[in-house]
């Protein structure tokens, strides 16, 4: 048998949890309502008054989005942990932090991006500005995966765990305050009329910073839940 | 001569070193608590801006470095214990947690107390407050791990790359905050040139060495339990006085 490359083995597991995902559409569905849910709760909330609507949109949409990839982080390896698929997943010639990365691009594709995706139309029942509206999901678009890959550690820490749900948000929330900040900060600069271009760029930076380190960190994670 | 450095990496030489030192370190804490805060309250004088109400930060500076400090010292325990497998440092990783914790909540605390006299509010979203707050919450997640995990070297592991990932993310989260606040509001209040009262500063040092000396007795106080908790098995555990008693 011809031996894998690192990318083909990487393309090969965000194939397989593509896959799998779609065979079980009502989970990815499950994140985008919840998400769809808790925006939809900040009017109730709050007041209609759509001029404090539209200052706290942004927030608004960060804290759900940050919430809503939360909730399917759990999902990211304990299925695999429970039938022995990760077992024979680390046994693989390749690096194991592939193996995670692969994971965890699928999981942003399959819960982050469809949060990017509907945003915009959130964001309009917010009556956000076209402008400010565009960097909204721009840096949902740069922030998300480092949500997933921050998680990625996590969810590895507490594979396996009693009460893992609760305490991954535990460990994962705090870690991604700076994502929060720059994403709405982002956002604040062009609606009080200033260039986003620095706070989009430390997301980016935190974004390579995060492809960088996070998939090897959740590899020694896994290990040493694993072993 | 030649010092064996390794000696005291062992639980069993460490928990009768430990025992030794713990009533030093106690009792030098308690002197230097009780000069500190005679200093603090008799002898240093009254500041003009803020009355009397600033004399909580000879409780709350210390308080708030030590908290920081602790984490760093935690963070490396806990890499020393990942990398080079020792158990000790393990150990001394999880006996600073809740020290670490209880100065982040009292820094928090006695903040808040000197907030509402002065700021005429218990809680300001100030970048330091705030970073301070994000601290309190990585210790309560490396404490909540470490208890969650019943294996405890998968438990000492798992919680060790967490610190380290946390001491990674300590100066970023610190920067975002400090900038979001600048972004959000004018910084309310800056300790601008401070020349501040020689007997404030001794006061500060004293309860800060005072706090040093604390921390240090009490993480010692705890690494002994829980060498006895982790050690229960051993021989050596079983023939100490104390345990046959």
């Amino acid at each position: 048998m011809k031996e894998l490359t690192l990318f083909g083995m990487l393309k090969l597991v965000v194939q397989r949890d593509m896959t799998l995902a779609m065979r079980r559409r009502a989970d990815v569905l499950t994140t985008l309502i919840f998400f769809v849910m808790v925006v939809s709760l900040f009017p109730l909330g709050v007041g209609p008054e759509m001029e404090m609507l539209r200052k706290i949109a942004p927030g608004v949409l960060w804290v759900a989005a940050l919430l809503a990839s939360m909730l399917s982080l759990g999902r990211l390896f304990s299925a695999d942990h429970q039938d022995g698929t990760l077992e024979q997943l680390m046994l693989t010639p390749q690096p194991l932090a592939v193996v995670v990365l692969g994971k965890i691009i699928a999981h942003w594709m399959v819960s982050g991006l469809p949060l990017v995706l509907i945003a915009p139309v959130l964001g309009i029942q917010f009556d956000m500005r076209m402008e400010t509206l565009g960097i909204l999901i721009l840096g949902l678009l740069l922030g998300t995966p480092v949500l997933s890959m921050i998680g990625g550690i996590g969810a590895a820490l507490t594979l396996g765990l009693r009460g893992g749900g609760v305490l991954l948000s535990l460990l994962v929330l705090p870690l991604c305050i700076p994502i929060l900040i720059f994403g709405t900060a982002a956002v604040d600069a062009v609606a009080s009329g200033l260039s986003p271009v620095s706070h989009l760029s430390l997301l980016g930076a935190l974004l390579v910073l995060a492809l960088t380190f996070a998939p090897w960190v959740a590899a020694q994670a896994l290990r040493i839940s694993m072993e | 001569m030649a010092i064996n450095w390794f000696k005291y990496s062992a639980p069993s030489t460490f928990y009768a070193l430990a025992g030794k030192l713990i009533p030093w370190f106690a009792i030098s804490a308690a002197m230097m608590f009780a000069v500190g805060l005679y200093i603090g309250f008799f002898v240093a004088p009254v500041d003009y801006q803020q009355g009397e109400f600033y004399r909580i930060i000879f409780i709350h500076v210390p308080a708030s470095i030590l908290s920081m400090f602790l984490y760093l010292v935690m963070a490396v325990y806990a890499a020393l214990g990942l990398i080079f497998n020792t158990r000790l440092s393990a150990m001394m990783a999880t006996a600073i947690a809740p020290t670490g914790a209880l100065f982040a909540f009292i820094s928090l605390w006695t903040g808040a107390l000197w907030g509402k006299p002065m700021w005429g509010a218990w809680w300001v979203w100030d970048a330091r407050l705030t970073s301070e707050l994000i601290l309190l919450f990585l210790y309560l997640g490396y404490m909540a791990l470490h208890s969650s995990i019943d294996d405890p070297r998968r438990a000492d592991r798992a919680s060790a790359l967490l610190a380290i990932v946390g001491s990674v993310n300590v100066p970023i989260i610190y920067f975002s905050v400090k900038w979001w606040n600048t972004l959000h509001q004018g910084s309310t209040i800056k300790f601008s040139g401070t020349t501040m009262h020689v007997a404030m500063q001794q006061a500060m040092f004293i309860m800060l060495a005072a706090c040093w000396l604390y921390a240090i007795a009490v993480v010692l106080a705890r690494v002994r339990s829980v060498i006895l908790e982790r050690e229960r098995q051993t021989k050596w555990v079983a023939e100490l006085p104390e345990v046959r008693a």
